[in-house]
């Protein structure tokens, strides 16, 4: 099957067409204010025969949550009173996000106890009124989040149902469906997704009007891709947009990892002003397990562990004592660095003097020590991959991005340097290369490892398989038990994640 | 001296309490969230020393007990607290002067605080751990052989349950932590009271300042961009231990509780050795090499090398670059009376205490 991936950068729109994973095709061309239009020159640069799918990934819907910019009010129902009055709905959100958001914030008695009883029955008729008043007050966009739903989702599938039928406007996230443990976090995952639900309404239509007017035929799907470097079905999508947060940095990792042929191991892509250093495990980013912060928000978003340090190609040198960044000259480089006739000098500069870059319509810098700034450069590299490994064991390390040439040859605890063919496209051939998840976290009671393990990849298998995975060739990529502390009897967190190619 | 609390306190104690949880505790986010709410209005807290407080003073000694997953899931309501002091104030027939955390390691450091913002309470300046423990009657009230009774307990759904009598502290602990289980591992407690002189004689005086102290080190150091590690171990006396990586963590329970192991892999200075840290809740035993280097009752502290952020058992995960620091336990604990509720042996261990700070 012949695929289409394209990756919607801050500067550039890169796009690839595979053949299996063979690169047949690639492109890059400059984003576009409205997006789509660099989307289009994309497709159309690409012949459209063939093609199974459209990958798109795209940082648009964290960029509107960073911005403050293109979202709507959301009111938010919490299911699990009488705990939790005094930390309502958007507790420690920044204020100014909040003000942006807050529709009327309402609780309701109910939730679920972590062994799946009710803590208390739900409170329908509470959720009656909070559904007229949620109309009243012109909220359309709603969060449902109860005490561990995650446990026993009826409570606020209920909810929704209730709000739904007497407020018709009304469009529901559950929490569960965002679900991880801990229900503040749950809750404002499920608020960052609901208040781009306008934007991705849109958004996500256009992309799919793009490719029905530029003559794919039925059989190309669209999709998006997700956090976790899987695939996100359009329907899924227009409902969860929170899911393409942070996709960028995972479809670089994964890209990287095709085109190194390597599945463990360390990725560094060195841009203009950062290196970023992931660790690919099984073929994917490990991912950070901590509390992340999206836009001065808490949640516990699935993201890549990435460690940034200031150092790119267009990293500043500065002298006594010698030192690289962190400041940068970023997208200005061809007009600000030395080489290019500007007047800042760059590590690019450094790579032009010793010879290691060539780089067509440049003059060679005058610099006293060039051969210094490769060697500051090497060490701050060689630090960060450092950092990132978690045994003495020696593993290899793909480099890729346009400043990957201040990657040293040779590292302490690299046992090779892989800079692979189409290095700069890595994340849209990532996004091309996206299979199907299927992802499950919950606690279990009294069943042992062994079988709380093989229901959770039960259950993880079932949600791959029913988002279009093929069921023959599912793969389980990630298993967590976690027992839990001063919880009777054997209660212990699972959490699993299962993926497989598209059926 | 009495002292008034305000919000940049409230966000100290959140930092210095995480600190000195050793590792358990629970994360004091929450609790945190919640009094910023209420120090945020301009609401402040009266912290008195226990050197103030009359002998016949009557001191509520609170803290939430429970699994930190629950905590994380039925947002806990600082009325609660406050309704747990109330209901033992109903039982002994008379109100209370003031009230005080049993534990100012981790979350339950914010109790009294909770307590207070709604009955209004002076907050004494102490506890009875000095630290977290992973059990109830691991105390400094406990290790003078004060009465262990009555305990009241409360559930937001309006379960009241006092606990009248009980023959040892450890009773106190089975009894409780059985009540607690049932209304789904979580529960707001108050302790047996204890006079004004009891607190003088028995608790682990200037605790809930130092927390303060040490949190507000923790800030400054990372605003002048010092080495906060290097802050903390000022602060506290303490010293590093090791500094390294996290390279594997092994969790499973046993008797509800959450035991396991977290192997270090030495960086720079300790580069080329390991060190491993089992934890029951809190971080209980550091062996490098074989050799046990810190044990409880003293402080063993996991902390992240850069921020100086604690690392709970609970969350520390592969890759984390950390930095290990040992404190010295005050001296009522490392006491033979107090060995025998808080020393390695208490807690399973065939081990003689170490003094990471002889």
């Amino acid at each position: 099957m012949r695929r289409i991936g394209i990756d919607v950068g801050g500067t550039n729109t890169d796009g690839v067409l595979l053949e299996g994973e063979r690169v047949v095709e690639t492109i890059k061309t400059p984003t576009t204010d409205d997006v789509l239009g660099g989307i289009r020159t994309v497709l159309d640069g690409i012949p459209h025969h063939d093609i199974g799918a459209v990958v798109i990934g795209t940082t648009q819907f964290t960029n509107a949550v960073v911005q403050r910019s293109g979202l709507n009010q959301v009111g938010f129902l919490r299911i699990g009173l009488p705990a939790g009055r005094s930390l309502p709905p958007l507790v420690g959100w920044p204020s100014d996000l909040a003000e942006v958001v807050r529709g009327e914030t309402l609780m309701v008695r109910g939730g679920i106890e972590y062994d799946g009883r009710p803590f208390e029955q739900l409170d329908e008729q509470a959720v009656i009124e909070a559904a007229n008043r949620f109309a009243d007050h012109g909220d359309n966009a709603i969060v449902v989040a109860g005490g561990f739903s995650p446990v026993d989702t009826r409570q606020e599938d209920r909810a929704a149902e209730i709000i739904i039928e007497h407020h018709p406007e009304a469009q529901v996230t559950v929490s569960h469906r965002l679900g991880q443990l801990g229900l503040l976090e749950r809750e404002n995952a499920a608020g960052l997704n609901a208040c781009l639900l306008k934007l991705a309404q849109s958004v996500i239509s256009a992309f799919a009007s793009a490719i029905d007017q530029l003559g794919f035929g039925s059989h190309t799907r669209l999709f998006l891709t997700q956090n976790n470097g899987t695939l996100l079905q359009v329907e899924e999508a227009v409902k969860y947009p929170v899911l393409t947060f942070a996709s960028g940095p995972t479809n670089s990792m994964r890209g990287a990892a095709a085109l190194g042929g390597v599945s463990d191991g360390l990725v560094v892509d060195v841009g203009g002003t950062t290196a970023d250093f992931g660790a690919l495990v099984s073929g994917y980013p490990r991912q950070a397990n901590a509390a992340v912060e999206v836009g001065g928000v808490r949640t516990l978003f699935q993201l890549p562990d990435v460690l940034s340090i200031g150092l790119g190609g267009g990293s500043r040198i500065h002298s006594n004592p010698l030192r690289l960044g962190p400041d940068s000259v970023g997208q200005r480089l061809p007009n600000e660095a030395l080489s290019f006739g500007g007047s800042v000098p760059t590590l690019t500069d450094a790579a032009i003097a010793t010879g290691l870059l060539h780089i067509e319509g440049t003059s060679t810098p005058d610099l006293s020590n060039p051969g210094e700034v490769l060697e500051c450069a090497a060490t701050m590299i060689g630090e960060g991959a450092d950092r990132m490994k978690l045994s003495a064991q020696k593993v290899p390390l793909i480099a890729v991005g346009g400043g990957a040439f201040a990657v040293p040859e040779t590292m302490s605890g690299i046992s090779e340097v892989i800079r692979p063919d189409y290095a700069d496209t890595a994340n849209a051939i990532g996004a091309a290369l996206a299979e199907v998840s299927g992802t499950v976290d919950r606690v279990f009671r009294d069943i042992g490892h062994d079988a709380a393990v093989a229901e959770a990849i039960h259950i993880a298998t079932e949600d791959a398989v029913t988002s279009g995975a093929d069921p023959e060739l599912v793969e389980v990529i990630e298993v967590e038990d976690l027992p839990l502390a001063y919880l009777p009897g054997d209660a212990r967190r699972v959490r699993a994640r299962v993926v497989g190619p598209l059926k | 001296m009495s002292r008034n609390l305000d919000a940049m306190d409230v966000d100290d104690l959140a930092v210095g309490a995480w600190i000195i949880g050793t590792g358990g505790g629970g994360s004091p986010y929450l609790n945190h969230l919640n009094m910023q709410q209420i120090a945020a209005t301009g609401r402040q807290f009266e912290l008195v020393d226990p050197e103030e407080l009359d002998d016949e003073a009557q001191v509520a000694v609170v803290s939430t007990m429970g699994a930190p997953l629950v905590m994380q899931e039925r947002l806990q309501d600082a009325r609660d607290v406050a309704r747990v002091v109330e209901l033992m104030g109903e039982y002994l027939g008379a109100p209370f002067d003031a009230v005080m955390a049993t534990e100012i390691g981790g979350s339950n450091a914010f109790q009294p605080l909770m307590a207070a913002a709604h009955l209004g309470l002076p907050i004494v300046d102490a506890d009875a751990m000095g630290r977290a423990y992973p059990e109830a009657q691991m105390t400094s009230f406990a290790i003078g052989g004060l009465q262990p009774w009555p305990l009241a307990l409360v559930d937001p759904r309006g379960v009241e349950a006092i606990i009248t009598n009980v023959p040892t502290w450890k009773w106190m602990e089975r009894a409780s932590r059985a009540l607690t289980i049932e209304l789904g591992s979580m529960a707001a407690t108050c302790k047996a009271p204890r006079s004004g002189a009891e607190v003088k004689r028995w608790g682990v005086s200037n605790s809930m300042s130092f927390a303060i102290k040490l949190g507000a080190r923790v800030r400054e150091a990372r605003a002048a961009h010092e080495d906060p590690v290097a802050a903390i171990c000022d602060a506290t006396e303490g010293r590093v231990l090791f500094t390294g990586k996290i390279v594997d963590v092994d969790r499973r329970t046993t008797g509800g509780f959450l035991r396991g192991t977290a192997k270090l892999s030495g960086l720079d200075d300790y580069a080329g050795h390991n060190v491993e840290l089992d934890f029951q809740n809190e971080w209980l035993v550091a062996r490098l090499a074989d050799e046990a280097i810190a044990t409880v009752p003293h402080l063993i502290c996991l902390l992240d090398a850069t921020s100086g952020e604690a690392i709970g058992t609970e969350t520390a995960r592969y890759g984390q670059r950390v930095a290990l620091i040992g404190i010295s336990a005050p001296p009522l604990f490392s006491s033979p009376a107090g060995l025998e509720y808080v020393s390695p042996r208490a807690m399973g261990y065939d081990l003689e205490p170490v003094d990471p700070c002889p």
